[in-house]
């Protein structure tokens, strides 16, 4: 009864990002002017304490912290972190190592139903997209409490609105930004000289090369990327895609979609009658020679695959032209957590400049900071330039195009309709 | 074992056993699923054998079975069961002081040859009187070093012959022998019926025979009952018990 | 009986089969309520406040219900048969042959390979760019890139009855050898021989006919299992669409909590469509009784007999040789720096990946190690309880306490287990390591049960008669008679009880609510995270320690009763 391949990577997400920031700014004011919930007015909750008082409440907790355990770099990062939470602030943080997030999420909600308030059995959670949008819309979260962190100041979050903006979904303090990700298409230099670059030339690129790419399998969000991506770049007007599906004709704005993957399919790995579980599954194919071209949606997974085996040494890194779609992941705290003042440390913690720059590192694990250099001293700035060190790594300028994601309601119609066309055969 | 009384721990363990008295089946009457199956009433005095014989599923194995405390519960019994003026009926199988005799030695093969017989001696004797005791019925049945042998690599009469002896180590009140010499070979049969049937009288133990075989009835050299064929009762049922019969 | 037993001992002893049926059914029982519950719109922190059919509508609605349904329908059944079909087949063929000897030794060891061990190894070995097309390419197949071909994850499952079968197999066999014996199996198949019956005839028919009734529960458990599991499915089974099982377990971890509805009405379909191939079998048996009872006393003495032996025989070693080699490819991966297409053995071989699991794999061993111990004690002691109890009551268990203690392998852990969650949050019951064992227990205890059963029943009454007659009561009897006979069925099944505590995943996961990292729940998210290379190595792991534990139960025997021949045998 294991499930091993059932990914749903934290950064799963399906959303918009780049929603102004005014919406964080409402938000917020919302929350903190209006709809102050119960449990924020109480005055031992960490949420209203100084914050050496949050820090002192902190010493001695053991923190839960939900994350997904399946890339041992990530766990590798996570036991440096606990050690150096232990060793300043007492604080013993146990990472509970999840296949799928959707069990975090599970658990609060039995919790809830249960009458469970305050002794919640997880205290922070490394959540993004759709789960975050289900924990909030449920009223599973703490907070808000971002803007509580000393270091949520570093990201500079009224420049940068996709540190307060969860695919389309505002957070209004309800997580705290961790690190990013974008789509990232991959290939075996040996084998594949001049990749596709535009989703037009990857149709032909297939027809050439016959079975030598694919794509996770829908709902997994590497397979939902992947038709975000397209539908991206195939609709007569992108702009659409920004507003709920509901406002446009969806069944006329997909069907350049649908004769996309049409023509794709018969040219996919297994003529696309199977499709890999996931992500890291579509990797391990690319590390068995089975296919030429994959993509992830962590800039630097490519590189750090070739650095523990898993891809040959030929890979290569890129972006299609004009960008890929990129997004922000967060950690949150459960409105039961039973150690709130514990799980706000750790947030903070997690966005200082030496975490975040240690977890840049190739070599750890190579997710890229989500600090504003321009907040950081010269020593700080040095230690979050990465370093050309691998040649399968995304150049950091090809980060910079980034493209906002289409509402999420268009995920779900895309989801929903690929499934009816393509889910059984 | 708060169920076994201590009086026989004061004697010297190999002594025989001072005599208890009779051992009485009074209006023993046993049935199965409400049909009579086997009655019996006698009375076997102290040194003497008496011998129930009959054919197969007779239910002379379910006697035994009664006076022993493993009657499956399918059986029904009245009447009662008495050893001198003490009702063995009433008393847990443990506690009823009556030395039992199979078909087979049932050498409990997990223990040594002495402790085997170890196993059947009273707890109460000091490590070295049982130590003695042991080397001394050892050879009193001419198996003078076999102590720390294992059961299995001992002869058929061999182990009888200790089954014997850790039956009367145990210093029983009674014997009830269950078809004792069925499974041994012609010279071994006589040898070991001289045995059990001397011991007996030394012992003045009374002792019910339940057999098929007239040669051990009359080796027995006491009364002899003998059983109708009454119903079709299959025999062994009841030492089986009915727990093993619902698969 | 006259005298009525009232000792402590005999108290204890008698409160076992209670105890275990609360133990079993209770968690079972909530289970299903809780998953009922929303499959009927009933779930207020969702919204649901009023009882509807929308789950049941929506679920009918799901594309590839209908294929879903199908393929968990016929994997189960298949997968049963051929493995049942297999065994039987190898009995009544090897019986008395070197290979039987064999087959015997190897058996712990297999049964010792965690299911999604053998799947994951099963998967490296037959996919296009496995082991297997390694060995052959280029040199034979002339690939120098892995060809493009469906499996695992063919559309009919294959793949998934193929890796099914190479675990039911062992399972089955083991169930057989230790019902062999009361059915006097070898005597039958002796006088069959002796008049003139061929091996393979001689079993069919004068022995399986009395040796399958003894199996049958065992049979049902794999029907069940092999209907409703999820790991296996997830490696080898298809994905467009999936089994019914791995769907459920992915609607209840859809983001999108509305889902729960619908999810739960499919873990209630999923118990349906386990319940319909159990009815199913229970028809074919009825069919196949009906046809086959004139055949046996027909006077043939050959039916069948060398199609028969070579089946057996062939299927039986193809069986051992997959799961044999798919551990082979799981050591070689454990042991592999990057390992190009179509190279067939990795070089340089490394002890990096080992390297970078160990640090993990100490405390992940330690948690499995006390979870197995603490969960197949308590389960042991139980299933010791509840045998005494059958033989201080002259009487064994009914058919009802019987499936009682077969409830929580014939109801598919999905559709109980996310109920049995929010029950545990319901009662507050803080997540843990008691928690867990007690989780545990619930698919450890049958399966001690299933290994003990027949050997204590088996064990001569007269063994506590002679000590009764010594006299000893019946604690002592226990203690220093019965228990020391058993020592070696009773080790046996404890190594049974540690091989199905170390691989369970769900309970660990959802009771724990993830605080325990066992090597199962470390494996499992790993090969989430498909690192090919550290998901070998911990399923070598989860491996060693069933194996390990096995060892001892062969072992531990043969030491302490190194001068009693009468009980090595």
């Amino acid at each position: 009864m294991t499930t091993p391949f059932s990914c749903r990577h934290p950064l799963a997400a399906r959303g918009v990002t780049g929603l102004p920031g005014a919406a964080f700014a409402l938000g917020a004011v919302a929350v903190l002017g209006l709809g102050m919930p119960a449990w924020a007015q109480d005055g031992a909750s960490p949420l209203n304490q100084p914050w050496q008082e949050v820090e002192q409440q902190a010493r001695g907790q053991t923190v839960y912290f939900n994350a997904w355990g399946g890339d041992p770099n990530v766990n590798g990062y996570l036991d440096w972190v606990a050690g150096e939470l232990e060793r300043r602030h007492d604080i013993d943080l146990v990472h509970v190592k999840l296949d799928d997030t959707a069990a975090a999420v599970s658990r609060v909600l039995a919790e809830k139903s249960a009458g469970n308030v305050d002794e919640g059995a997880i205290d922070l959670i490394w959540i993004n997209g759709e789960n975050f949008a289900a924990m909030k819309d449920n009223a599973l979260l703490l907070g808000p409490f971002a803007q509580r962190l000393p270091n949520f100041a570093l990201t500079s979050p009224d420049a940068n609105p996709e540190m307060t903006t969860d695919f389309t979904v505002p957070t209004e303090g309800f997580e705290s930004p961790w690190g990013k990700a974008q789509l990232t298409f991959y290939y075996d230099s040996e084998r594949v000289e001049a990749p596709p670059t535009s989703m037009a030339a990857l149709l032909d690129w297939t027809k050439q090369h016959p079975g030598r790419f694919t794509y996770p399998l829908v709902p997994d969000f590497h397979g939902s990327t992947f038709l975000k991506q397209a539908l991206i770049a195939l609709v007569d007007d992108p702009a659409m895609l920004a507003r709920p599906v509901g406002e446009a004709d969806a069944e006329a704005a997909m069907a350049p979609l649908w004769d996309y993957l049409d023509a794709l399919h018969p040219h996919l790995w297994r003529q696309g009658r199977d499709f890999p579980a996931s992500g890291p599954a579509l990797r391990s194919l690319m590390g068995d020679g089975e296919l030429s071209l994959a993509f992830a949606f962590n800039p630097a997974e490519p590189a750090a695959a070739v650095n523990n085996y898993q891809l040959p040494p030929s890979i290569r890194s890129y972006v299609l032209d004009g960008g890929t779609i990129g997004n922000v992941h967060f950690v949150t705290i459960p409105f039961n957590a039973s150690h709130q003042a514990g799980a706000m440390v750790t947030a903070n913690f997690l966005l200082s400049p030496e975490a975040q720059a240690r977890k840049q590192r190739l070599d750890v694990w190579g997710d890229p900071s989500v600090l504003d250099l321009a907040r950081l001293d010269e020593a700080e700035r040095q230690a979050l330039t990465p370093m050309d060190d691998q040649p399968a790594r995304l150049a950091p300028q090809a980060l910079q195009q980034t493209q906002p994601e289409p509402h999420p309601s268009w995920m779900e119609a895309v989801e929903a309709a690929w499934l009816e066309r393509y889910g059984s055969r | 074992m708060s169920q076994t009384p201590d009086t026989r721990c004061s004697l010297p363990p190999t002594s025989p056993a001072s005599p208890t008295g009779a051992l009485v089946f009074d209006r023993v009457a046993i049935s199965l699923n409400g049909a009579p199956l086997v009655a019996l009433n006698t009375q076997v005095a102290p040194g003497e054998v008496v011998s129930v014989m009959g054919p197969s599923g007779v239910g002379k194995s379910t006697l035994l079975a009664y006076a022993a405390g493993f009657l499956a519960p399918a059986f029904d019994a009245r009447g009662e069961v008495r050893l001198g003026d003490r009702r063995v009926t009433d008393l847990p199988a443990s506690a009823r002081r009556l030395g039992l005799l199979f078909q087979d030695a049932l050498l409990f093969p997990h223990l040594s040859v002495a402790g085997n017989l170890a196993f059947g001696m009273p707890s109460s004797a000091s490590r070295r009187e049982r130590r003695e005791a042991i080397e001394e019925a050892l050879s009193d049945i001419g198996l003078t070093g076999f102590g720390e042998r294992d059961p299995a690599t001992l002869s058929g009469g061999q182990r009888a012959r200790v089954a014997l002896m850790r039956t009367l180590l145990s210093r029983p009140q009674a014997m009830l022998l269950d078809e004792p010499f069925s499974k041994l070979d012609a010279t071994l049969r006589q040898e070991m019926r001289d045995l059990v049937f001397q011991r007996i009288r030394e012992h003045r133990l009374p002792a019910l025979l339940v057999t098929h075989d007239r040669a051990d009835a009359e080796a027995a050299a006491g009364p002899i009952i003998e059983l109708a064929a009454a119903t079709q009762a299959p025999s062994g049922a009841a030492w089986q018990g009915a727990h093993r019969a619902s698969r | 009986m006259a005298a009525a037993d009232t000792s402590t001992f005999s108290r204890l002893v008698r409160l076992a089969p209670a105890l275990t049926v609360l133990l079993l059914v209770a968690p079972v029982v909530a289970g299903l309520a809780g998953a009922a519950a929303p499959a009927f719109g009933w779930l207020p922190v969702l919204g649901g406040e009023q009882l509807s059919l929308a789950p049941w509508v929506s679920l009918a609605r799901t594309p590839g219900i209908a294929e879903m349904l199908l393929l968990s329908f016929t994997t189960g059944l298949i997968s049963t048969a051929l493995a049942l079909a297999i065994v039987v087949l190898f009995l009544g063929a090897f019986a008395d042959s070197a290979a039987f000897v064999w087959l015997k030794r190897l058996l712990s060891p297999l049964l010792a390979v965690p299911h999604a061990a053998a799947a994951i190894g099963l998967a490296f070995l037959l996919a296009p760019s496995g082991l297997a097309m390694r060995l052959v390419s280029p040199a034979l197949s002339g690939h120098t890139t892995p060809p493009d071909y469906l499996f695992p994850g063919d559309p009919f499952g294959l793949a998934l009855i193929a890796g099914l079968v190479v675990k039911e197999v062992p399972f089955l066999l083991l169930m057989s050898l230790s019902a062999l014996p009361q059915c006097q199996a070898d005597d039958r198949r002796h006088l069959a021989l002796s008049l003139g019956y061929s091996p393979v005839t001689a079993f069919l028919k004068a022995v399986l006919p009395s040796l399958y009734p003894l199996i049958r529960l065992p049979v049902y458990a794999v029907i069940a299992f092999a209907s409703s599991n999820v790991d296996v499915a997830m490696i080898l089974g298809p994905s467009t669409p999936p089994t019914l099982a791995v769907s459920v377990v992915r609607w209840l971890g859809d983001p999108d909590l509305s889902m729960r509805f619908m999810a739960s009405a499919a873990a209630l379909t999923q118990l349906g469509i386990t319940l319909l191939a159990l009815a199913c079998w229970w028809c074919l048996e009825q069919a196949i009784r009906w046809c086959a009872t004139p055949r046996l006393t027909d006077g043939r003495r050959n039916s069948g007999q060398r199609l028969g032996s070579l089946l057996g025989g062939g299927l039986t070693w193809l069986s051992v040789t997959l799961l044999g080699a798919s551990l082979l490819g799981l050591t070689l991966w454990s042991l592999a720096a990057f390992w190009p297409f179509p190279s067939a053995w990795p070089t340089p071989l490394t002890l990096a990946n080992w390297g970078r699991a160990l640090p993990g794999l100490l405390p992940a061993t330690l948690d499995t190690l006390w979870l197995a111990l603490a969960a197949t004690v308590l389960a042991t002691i139980l299933v010791i309880g509840c045998l005494e109890s059958e033989a201080l009551n002259h009487r064994s268990m009914g058919a009802g306490a019987t499936l009682v203690l077969y409830l929580p392998l014939l109801v598919p852990p999905v559709a109980f287990l996310y109920g049995l969650v929010q029950l545990q949050a319901q009662l507050s019951v803080a997540p843990g390591f008691m928690v867990v064992v007690l989780g545990h227990c619930l698919f450890v205890l049958p399966y001690v049960f299933l290994s003990l059963a027949e050997s204590y029943r088996r064990l001569d009454p007269r063994w506590t008669q002679v000590a009764a007659g010594l006299g000893h009561g019946p604690a002592a009897a226990f203690v220093r008679v019965r228990l020391p006979l058993l020592l070696a069925p009773i080790a046996t099944a404890s190594a049974v009880g540690i091989a199905v505590s170390v691989g369970q995943y769900l309970p660990t996961l959802l009771l724990g609510a993830g605080r325990l990292t066992t090597l199962t729940t470390e494996a499992v998210s790993l090969a989430s995270g498909g690192d090919r290379r550290l998901t070998a190595v911990y399923a070598l792991a989860q491996l060693l320690l069933p194996a390990l534990g096995f060892a001892l139960a062969i072992g531990l025997p043969r030491v302490l009763h190194r001068q009693r021949r009468a009980l090595l045998t």
